[in-house]
C-alpha cells in the first residue's frame, strides 16, 4: 500500500499521525492471513466464480471494512473466514494456523438478527463461554460485565424479542465477544436499522474496539459507514470477486461525526464511489430487461 | 352479525366474538339434535307402539313405521276394534341428547361389577391405556429418530425412504400380522398404535427438525458448538415449542388406530363396550361412550395447549 503522490486533496495523502499510527498496526503481528482464496459455486452445472484470488493480512488491533457492489462476493468471502463455507481454493490463517470449519477463534455478527430466542440477554451471552466448557457462575459473571459493557444489563433477564433491533445487534455483538475470539467477522450488522441507530452503533462499535483486543473484518455496502470506522477498506469488484484496490483511509483517531463532511472523507468516498459505480463493468444484472413498460391501465395519469 | 368481527379473510377475532363463536360451535349442535328429538314434527318416522290394541301381531314398546302403524289403525276402526296407540319416535339409532346424558351420567354414579370392563369406565380405563404406552412406545422411538434424521441428512437419506414406504401401509393390515407374533390380548393392539404412529411421527419431526433456522445454527457454530453440545443446546430448544405441537397432532393419530386396536385378537376397551352395546341396541350408551372418547381428547389437546402457552413464553410472542 503505497502512501502518497501529492495532488492536492488525494485520497491517498495520509495526514501525518494517520501515516505514523498505520506505520504501528503494520508492525503487529497479521492476525487473519488470507491466501489465494477462491471459491467456485456449481449450480446445476453452472459454475459461478464467486470469489478468485484473494490476498489480505490483517493486523492484530485493525478495523479493516470491506465493500463492493451487490453481488460481488463480500458475504461470501466473510462465511469462508467464519468457517460457514469451504473456500474452492487458497487458505485462512488465524495466528499463522490454518483453520478449517468455524470456531471460536472467529465470532460473527450477522445481519439477520441470530440471537437465540429461547435464551435470555445473559443466557445469549453466556452461550459461547458455555460451549468453551466455563462453569455456569462464571460464565454468568462475564456475561453480566459484557452486558455492563455495552449498557444493556438492565435487559439482562429480557428475551431478545422484547428488545430493539438496534439493542439487538449489541447484545448478538456481545455475545460475539464473550467468546473472546481474536477476530470478529461482521457481516452488515446494521444494515437492517434506520439511519440514526446505525450511527450511534457506528459510534458504540468503535468505542468497544477501542478498549479491548479484537480485530474486526466488517462488511457493508454504505461507503460513509466504511469510511467512518476503517483503518482500511478492502474494495472488491464483481464477476469475479477480485480485490479491486486497498485503500488507507486518511482520517485520525477517534472518529467523531464532524469528519464526515472534511475534505479527506468526501475525496475517499468520491474515490470509492467511481470504483464501485464504474458504468462499465456493470453487474450482468438482475434488473436487466425489466425497464417499467407502459402501464396503459393507469396511463389516465396526466404528464 | 355486522359488529362481530373474525369475518374477513385472514382477519383478526375479537375476544368477545370468539367466546360467542366457542359457545355456537358447541351449541348449534345441540340445539339442532334436541330439535330433532324433542320437536313431533321434526322428522319422528317411526311409531313406538304403547298399547297394541286389538291388532295381534302388534306389542307394547314395539316400533314401526309410521305409515304401517296408521294402517293398523284404519284396519282396527274399520274392523271396530280397539285401535292401537303410540307416540311418534325417532329410530332407536338416534337417542335424545337427554337419554344420552342420563346413559352418561349413570356411566359415573353407578359401580357396574358383572364381569370384567362391564362400566364404561373400566372399559375406557383399559383403552387409555392401550393409547399411552402405543404411543410412548412410538415416541421413545420416533422423537430422537425423527430429530437426527432432521439434523443429519446421511441418516435422513438411510432412513427416510422405507419408513415413508411403510407408512403408506395402512396400519390396520398389520392386525393379523401382530396377533400371530404377539398373541391375542394387549400387546398386539399396543403394536397396532405404534405401526400408526411411529411413521408419521418419524418423517414429521424431522420435517420440524430440518426447519430450525439455519442462522442460529450458523451462529451457534461460530461460537463454537459443535456435536452433543450444538444439538442440546440449539437444536433441541429451538425446535421444542414445535415439536410439541407435532406431538399433539400425533396423539390425535394414535387415538384414531385405538378402535382398529381394540378389534382385533379379544376386543377389549371402549370398542368392545361400544360393539356390545350396539347389539343390545342400547344407543344411548354407545353415544355416551363416543362422547367420553371426545370429550377426553379434546380435554387432553386443550390441557397440552394450554400448558404450551407457559412452557413455551418466547415462542408465543415472538409470533
Ligand atoms: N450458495 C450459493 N450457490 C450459488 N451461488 C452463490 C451462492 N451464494 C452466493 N452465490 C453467488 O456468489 C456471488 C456472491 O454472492 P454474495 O452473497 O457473497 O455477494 P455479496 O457481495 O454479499 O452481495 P450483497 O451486497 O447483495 O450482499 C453472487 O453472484 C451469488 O449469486
Ligand atoms: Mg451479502
Amino acid at each position: 500500500m503505497s502512501a502518497g503522490n501529492g495532488t492536492t486533496v488525494d485520497y491517498r495523502v495520509l495526514p501525518s499521525d494517520v501515516a505514523e499510527r498505520m506505520a504501528r498496526i503494520k508492525d503487529r503481528d497479521v492476525v487473519l492471513r488470507v491466501e489465494n482464496l477462491g471459491k467456485i459455486f456449481a449450480q446445476r452445472g453452472r459454475e459461478t466464480v464467486a470469489l478468485e484470488d484473494i490476498n489480505m493480512n490483517v493486523h492484530r488491533r485493525e478495523f479493516v471494512c470491506v465493500v463492493g457492489p451487490s453481488g460481488c462476493g463480500k458475504s461470501t468471502l466473510v462465511r469462508i473466514l467464519a468457517g460457514l463455507e469451504q473456500a474452492s481454493s487458497g487458505r485462512i490463517l488465524v495466528d499463522d494456523k490454518p483453520v478449517d470449519g468455524p470456531g471460536p477463534d472467529r465470532g460473527m455478527v450477522f445481519q439477520k438478527y441470530t440471537l437465540f430466542p429461547w435464551r435470555t440477554v445473559c443466557q445469549n451471552v453466556m452461550f459461547g463461554l458455555e460451549m468453551a466448557g466455563i462453569s455456569k457462575d462464571e460464565s454468568r459473571r462475564q456475561a453480566m460485565q459484557w452486558l455492563q459493557a455495552i449498557g444493556l444489563e438492565r435487559f439482562a433477564e429480557s428475551l431478545p424479542h422484547q428488545l430493539s433491533g438496534g439493542m439487538q445487534q449489541r447484545v448478538a455483538i456481545a455475545r460475539a465477544l464473550a467468546a473472546q475470539p481474536r477476530v470478529l467477522l461482521m457481516d452488515e450488522p446494521f444494515s437492517a436499522l434506520d439511519a440514526q441507530t446505525r450511527v450511534r452503533m457506528q459510534t458504540h462499535l468503535m468505542e468497544i474496539w477501542r478498549k479491548i483486543d479484537i480485530t474486526i473484518v466488517f462488511i457493508t455496502h454504505d461507503l460513509d459507514e466504511a469510511i467512518y470506522l476503517a483503518d482500511r477498506i478492502l474494495v472488491l469488484k464483481a464477476h469475479p470477486g477480485r480485490v479491486e484496490e486497498v485503500i488507507e483511509v486518511p482520517l485520525s483517531r477517534p472518529r467523531r461525526a464532524e469528519q464526515m463532511t472534511s475534505a479527506e472523507f468526501q475525496a475517499t468516498k468520491a474515490h470509492l464511489e467511481s470504483l464501485i459505480h464504474t458504468p462499465a463493468e456493470e453487474t450482468p444484472d438482475e434488473f436487466e430487461g425489466t425497464e417499467v413498460p407502459l402501464l396503459t391501465l393507469v396511463t389516465d395519469v396526466v404528464e | 352479525m355486522s359488529r362481530m368481527s373474525g369475518w374477513a379473510l385472514y382477519g383478526k377475532v375479537g375476544r368477545k366474538s370468539r367466546v360467542v363463536l366457542g359457545g355456537l360451535s358447541i351449541l348449534l349442535p345441540l340445539l339442532l339434535w334436541s330439535a330433532v328429538s324433542y320437536v313431533p314434527f321434526i322428522w319422528h318416522p317411526q311409531v313406538l307402539v304403547t298399547d297394541p290394541g286389538g291388532e295381534d301381531y302388534l306389542e307394547e314398546g314395539m316400533r314401526m313405521k309410521r305409515a304401517d302403524f296408521e294402517r293398523a289403525v284404519q284396519e282396527m276402526h274399520a274392523a271396530g276394534q280397539k285401535a292401537p296407540e303410540g307416540v311418534a319416535v325417532n329410530p332407536v339409532y338416534l337417542p335424545s341428547p337427554g337419554g344420552v346424558f342420563s346413559a352418561f351420567v349413570q356411566a359415573f354414579v353407578q359401580p357396574d361389577s358383572r364381569g370384567p370392563e362391564k362400566s364404561i369406565l373400566q372399559a375406557f380405563w383399559h383403552s387409555i391405556q392401550i393409547i399411552f404406552w402405543g404411543f410412548v412406545i412410538s415416541s421413545v422411538i420416533g422423537v430422537p429418530l425423527g430429530v437426527l434424521c432432521g439434523a443429519l441428512p446421511a441418516l435422513s437419506r438411510l432412513v427416510e425412504p422405507s419408513v415413508d414406504f411403510l407408512r403408506y401401509l395402512p396400519a390396520p393390515a398389520f392386525g393379523a400380522l401382530m396377533v400371530a407374533i404377539l398373541g391375542i390380548y394387549d400387546a398386539p393392539k399396543i403394536a397396532i398404535i405404534v405401526i400408526g404412529t411411529l411413521f408419521q411421527q418419524i418423517l414429521v419431526i424431522s420435517n420440524t427438525t430440518r426447519k430450525l433456522d439455519f442462522g442460529l445454527m450458523e451462529a451457534a457454530r461460530t461460537l463454537g458448538a459443535r456435536g452433543k453440545r450444538l444439538m442440546f443446546s440449539v437444536v433441541v430448544p429451538g425446535i421444542l415449542p414445535d415439536l410439541y405441537r407435532d406431538q399433539r397432532i400425533l396423539l390425535g393419530w394414535a387415538w384414531t388406530y385405538l378402535i382398529v386396536a381394540e378389534l382385533i385378537g379379544t376386543s377389549s376397551g371402549i370398542t368392545w363396550f361400544i360393539t356390545q352395546q350396539a347389539r343390545y341396541q342400547h344407543f344411548a350408551n354407545v353415544y355416551a361412550a363416543m362422547a367420553l372418547i371426545g370429550i377426553v381428547g379434546l380435554g387432553t389437546d386443550m390441557l397440552l395447549g394450554f400448558a404450551a402457552r407457559f412452557l413455551f413464553r418466547w415462542k408465543q410472542e415472538t409470533e
